[in-house]
């Protein structure tokens, strides 16, 4: 029956009377990178942040509904810090704390009880490896964070959220405030990436989810169009709606 | 049409300098009369002896250290008490009715005339509790009047770190309290410390609440144990000013002027820390 690595449900979600997402039932697969498109208040923040519970702080959120991770309720049978650390996400404003860039990195594996010098060293190297940041950044991992620019400070971050090893990575409009070249990088990555992380991308960029994902879904105003395969939605999509979206007819 | 506009400008402009020069000018009245009659009262001797011959003479020393006792009670009691309840307000209180009524509370505390918090200290930590007149109760009863100030200050600062801050820190799987612990509270600690010595430092000026609490006409003697009574700064100048006939001025004044000038001194290591911290902040 489940076969997914999130398995969502029949999820509705509202803030209040607000109502963000409604019933929603999809699989993402092990290891794909699903995009994730639609219009403004089209709900595809709000998915991602009720895959890391993020929204539950928001005062009137509700949920109806099951998501589950490899088999297992997140809303019900895992501590909330233990499936973030499972899910990690990047945010749409590259948003590195105020450290220098090796205490980034190493912040999440310390909040997880890595505590020895060498373990953390080899994490900040592998990682900022695996962002393509490590030969721009080796020489100074001791730099205020901030005072990367926008690109690296982007690549940073997925440097850190890979630090806590997890196992899916959402990322909110990752490249938005980014120049086409840094755009470029953070996609490369992504790519890289996927022979180990499934991962699961939010963008405007529509040319953006052509370029690096296996499939993409489609949603407008809190429901899911469409979910196919990425070449199929961009070429012969079966719900008009869909095709007048990535034609850029509307949006 | 225009230079009516013009000339209504430069009445506003003059206006908006005339009070703001307003401001300015008891600020320096104060401070040039205390320290014209003051300064001659200063000397080694005035602080760091006890007053003798019915406090005509001698020096304020039992007073001083008494005003440090009260500040340093107080800190012991407020800190910690304002700020994890500005933690609780800022990073768990959800908004509900128990939240609206304890921001009330706040409020309410701070608009409470100093000389009630005297006399709520009087029949709680002196009489209920017995206590008795005692560094406690005084230390006390200065804590409660300073917690609204410390909470609010503190929720200001706590609100001054980005909400990204906290939600990268939950993002990658850190518990509320660790994110409070290294993200939140690294950030906002400057805006904290400041705001708790402000608050401190109208604490060591202040004279009704520890009028009834702790303060001491006459105790040549240093205190011994947290329920002695001790002298103050703000209540033997009071003493000085209105008990003591045939009091030469500069004692009085010098009194003031010590009082002053520690106030003064607080007030400096606050502005140092904000600006260290303010040069070095980057978001």
């Amino acid at each position: 029956m489940k076969t997914g690595k999130l398995d969502i449900h029949n999820v509705s979600i509202a803030y209040g009377e607000k109502k963000a997402l409604q019933g929603i039932t999809f699989e993402i697969q092990d290891k794909e990178i699903l995009a994730v498109i639609g219009p403004a208040n089209s709900g595809k923040t709000s998915l991602l942040r009720t895959l890391n519970r993020l929204n539950e702080n928001k005062s009137g959120f509700k949920i109806s509904g099951s998501i589950h991770l490899d088999g297992v309720d997140i809303y019900k049978d895992i501590a909330v810090s233990s499936l973030r650390k499972r899910i990690g996400m990047i945010f749409a404003l590259p948003n590195p704390l105020p450290l220098s860039i090796y205490d980034n990195i190493a912040y999440g594996p310390r909040m997880h009880g890595k505590r020895k010098k060498s373990d953390l060293d080899q994490i900040v190297e592998k990682t900022l490896k695996s962002a393509f940041l490590w030969d721009e950044v080796k020489d100074r991992l001791n730099l205020q964070a901030l005072k990367l620019s926008g690109g690296q400070q982007q690549r940073l971050c997925i440097a850190r959220t890979l630090a806590v090893e997890p196992e899916v990575i959402l990322y909110d409009e990752p490249c938005s405030g980014l120049d086409p070249i840094s755009t470029a990088k953070v996609e490369e990555a992504m790519v890289e990436l996927k022979s180990v992380y499934t991962q699961i991308l939010v963008t405007n960029n529509t040319k953006q989810a052509a370029r690096v994902s296996d499939r993409t879904a489609f949603f407008l105003t809190g429901e899911l169009i469409e979910i196919d395969v990425t070449e199929k939605i961009f070429t012969v999509p079966n719900d008009p709606r869909t095709e007048g979206y990535v034609s850029g007819r509307f949006g | 049409m225009s230079s009516r506009a013009l000339l209504t400008e430069k009445i506003a402009f003059f206006c908006l300098l005339l009070c703001t020069l307003i401001i300015v000018i008891p600020v320096i009245l104060i401070t040039a009369v205390i320290v014209k009659n003051g300064i001659a009262g200063l000397s080694w001797e005035f602080l760091t002896q006890s007053p003798r011959l019915g406090m005509r003479a001698g020096g304020i020393f039992p007073a001083i250290v008494g005003t440090v006792y009260l500040v340093l009670g107080t800190m012991l009691f407020a800190l910690p008490v304002g700020i994890l309840a500005a933690v609780y307000l800022t990073e768990y209180a959800k908004d509900n009715w128990l939240t609206r009524v304890i921001d009330i509370a706040i409020v309410n505390l701070a608009g409470v005339p100093s000389v009630v918090y005297g006399l709520f200290g009087l029949g709680l930590f002196v009489v209920f509790l017995k206590f008795g007149a005692s560094i406690i109760a005084g230390s006390l009863t200065l804590a409660i009047m300073s917690l609204p100030v410390i909470i609010t200050a503190s929720r200001e600062a706590l609100n001054t770190v980005p909400q990204s801050f906290r939600e990268v820190s939950l993002a990658l799987g850190a518990t509320r309290w660790q994110t409070i612990r290294h993200v939140v509270l690294p950030n906002s600690i400057s805006g904290i410390v400041t705001g708790t010595i402000l608050a401190l430092s109208r604490a060591a000026g202040e004279t009704a609440p520890i009028l009834f609490t702790v303060a001491a006409f006459y105790l040549p003697r240093l205190p011994q144990s947290l329920f002695d009574q001790c002298m103050a700064l703000p209540y033997h100048l009071y003493v000085l000013s209105t008990q003591v006939p045939n009091i030469k001025p500069h004692i009085q004044y010098g009194t003031a002027l010590v009082l002053v000038l520690m106030i003064m001194i607080m007030n400096i290591v606050a502005i140092v820390i904000r600006s260290h911290f303010r040069k070095k902040k980057l978001w």
